[in-house]
């Protein structure tokens, strides 16, 4: 038998003003999986990704962690879990470095390495500078940045190639490639197709 | 992989105590706003009013009073709508961490910055108010267990109505029957002081107030922040 995937979720409903977006949706994501959401504009693939990390309740339907109910070890799943949404949650007053230092106090993260992964995603020269003078392309990259200095499992990206450019692009890419090799999983939403093998696709219908 | 590990409490307190400290600075012109608000409003009353020095002993605790409740209830608006147009907020609820500590994290942020320096001018607005010197002990005690209240039920306040319009309207309508009680035990514990009479009772009580705010606010704020995010 195989292992128990690491999320899973059973005929997830989301109503907004009590219309369907989407309804009955299953899925599994087990380690090393990639996951591109697709779907049309208003399709509902934010949404998803904000059920998945347990920001919004789904109307009905299930969410599993390593083969457990969700509800009961949330505190455990956000542990392993790295979100990040499509505004990207940094403080424009603050330099890239000031918000990873932040965010290191509320998730496992390696501070020690904040120096190599602002390099690794082409910030060092930015690093304290206020966001505030950053492009949006450089704040992409600023949200981005938390990764590699996660510990985390499943990587939930809700459009991360958004205003990033080729070489940001090939970037992100060999991040996600890295952590498929070290056993995470990643579900993200992009309209780009992605230069990975074995990246499964998920439709929202709309 | 090694897995870093998770932060403890008190570094999850610190780093988002921190955070807003740094941001209370970089944007100092607006976090001295309610400031001096409350400072010009208690200068203006003299010259409004008369100055004769009976009248204004007889206006000073319940001026100061409502002035510190309104300078803060300004600045509770802003205490998580920022964090929710900015996405940060997102960041908060999605932590292993426990979001009531970081609420109180961001209350204290909110206390130091507003209701702090707030309770430490107050001294000076008693002076210009004619307060008699008996008075000034009980005003700077009631006001910093005041604020305190104030800041705490701000936040509870300023979660319910977080992704809401016209909030400010909203948010003072929840938030103002709760701060009644406050200013009624904090201008009656300086005006007992300066009739000569006994504080220890409406200190007490506010005492308890904060007590049981600094009890209940964090969750009940952490609880509506939790359904705010969702929808």
């Amino acid at each position: 038998m195989s292992p128990a995937p690491l999320l899973e979720f059973r005929d997830l409903t989301f109503e907004r003003n009590d219309v369907p977006l989407f309804a009955g949706l299953c899925g599994a994501v087990h380690s090393g999986d990639i996951l591109q959401i697709l779907g049309a504009n208003g399709a509902g693939k934010t949404t998803l990704l904000r059920v998945l990390s347990t920001a919004l309740t789904p109307a009905a339907g299930s969410l599993s962690w390593r083969g457990a109910p969700l509800p009961r070890q949330r505190s455990r799943y956000l542990a392993e879990l790295a979100f990040i949404g499509h505004t990207p949650g940094l403080k424009r007053a603050l330099s890239p470095r000031e918000n990873l230092r932040w965010l290191g106090g509320l998730f496992p993260l390696h501070r020690e390495r904040m120096d190599a992964a602002l390099a690794l995603l082409g910030l060092a020269e930015w690093a304290d500078i206020p966001c505030a003078q950053l492009s949006a392309g450089l704040l992409r990259r600023v949200a981005l940045a938390r990764l590699p200095l996660s510990g985390a499992t499943l990587w939930i990206l809700d459009e991360p190639l958004t205003a990033i450019d080729r070489d940001g692009t090939a970037q992100v890419e060999e991040l996600l490639r890295r952590h498929q090799a070290d056993g995470g999983a990643v579900v993200f939403s992009s309209h780009q197709a992605l230069a990975l093998p074995g990246v499964r696709q998920l439709t929202l219908a709309g | 992989m090694e897995t870093p590990e998770l932060p403890g409490l008190a570094a999850g307190f610190g780093a988002l105590l921190r955070r807003d400290l740094q941001l209370a600075w970089r944007q100092r012109g607006q976090a001295v706003n309610p400031l001096i608000f409350f400072v010009m409003v208690t200068a203006l009353v003299p010259l409004a009013v008369g100055p004769e020095p009976a009248l204004l002993t007889r206006l000073a605790p319940g001026m100061v009073w409502i002035m510190a409740l309104l300078g803060t209830l300004l600045a509770a608006d802003a205490l998580f709508h920022e964090d929710f147009v900015d996405g940060a907020l997102e960041h908060l609820v999605l932590s292993p961490q426990p979001l009531w500590l970081l609420v109180l994290a961001k209350v204290t942020a909110h206390w130091l910055v507003i209701g702090l320096p707030i309770t430490l001018l107050s001294p000076l607005l008693g002076l210009m108010l004619a307060l008699p010197d008996a008075g000034f002990m009980p005003l700077l005690v009631g006001l910093t267990l005041g604020t305190l209240v104030f800041s705490l039920l701000g936040a509870v306040g300023g979660a319910l109505t977080v992704a809401l319009g016209g909030r400010s309207v909203l948010l003072s309508l929840l938030v103002l029957p709760l701060y009644v009680p406050v200013l009624i035990f904090g201008t009656s514990a300086v005006t007992q002081a300066a009739a000569g009479g006994g504080i220890g009772g409406p200190l007490a009580l506010l005492g308890a107030i904060a007590a049981l705010a600094l009890a209940v606010a964090p969750f009940a704020a952490a609880a509506a922040l939790r359904t705010g995010i969702d929808g």
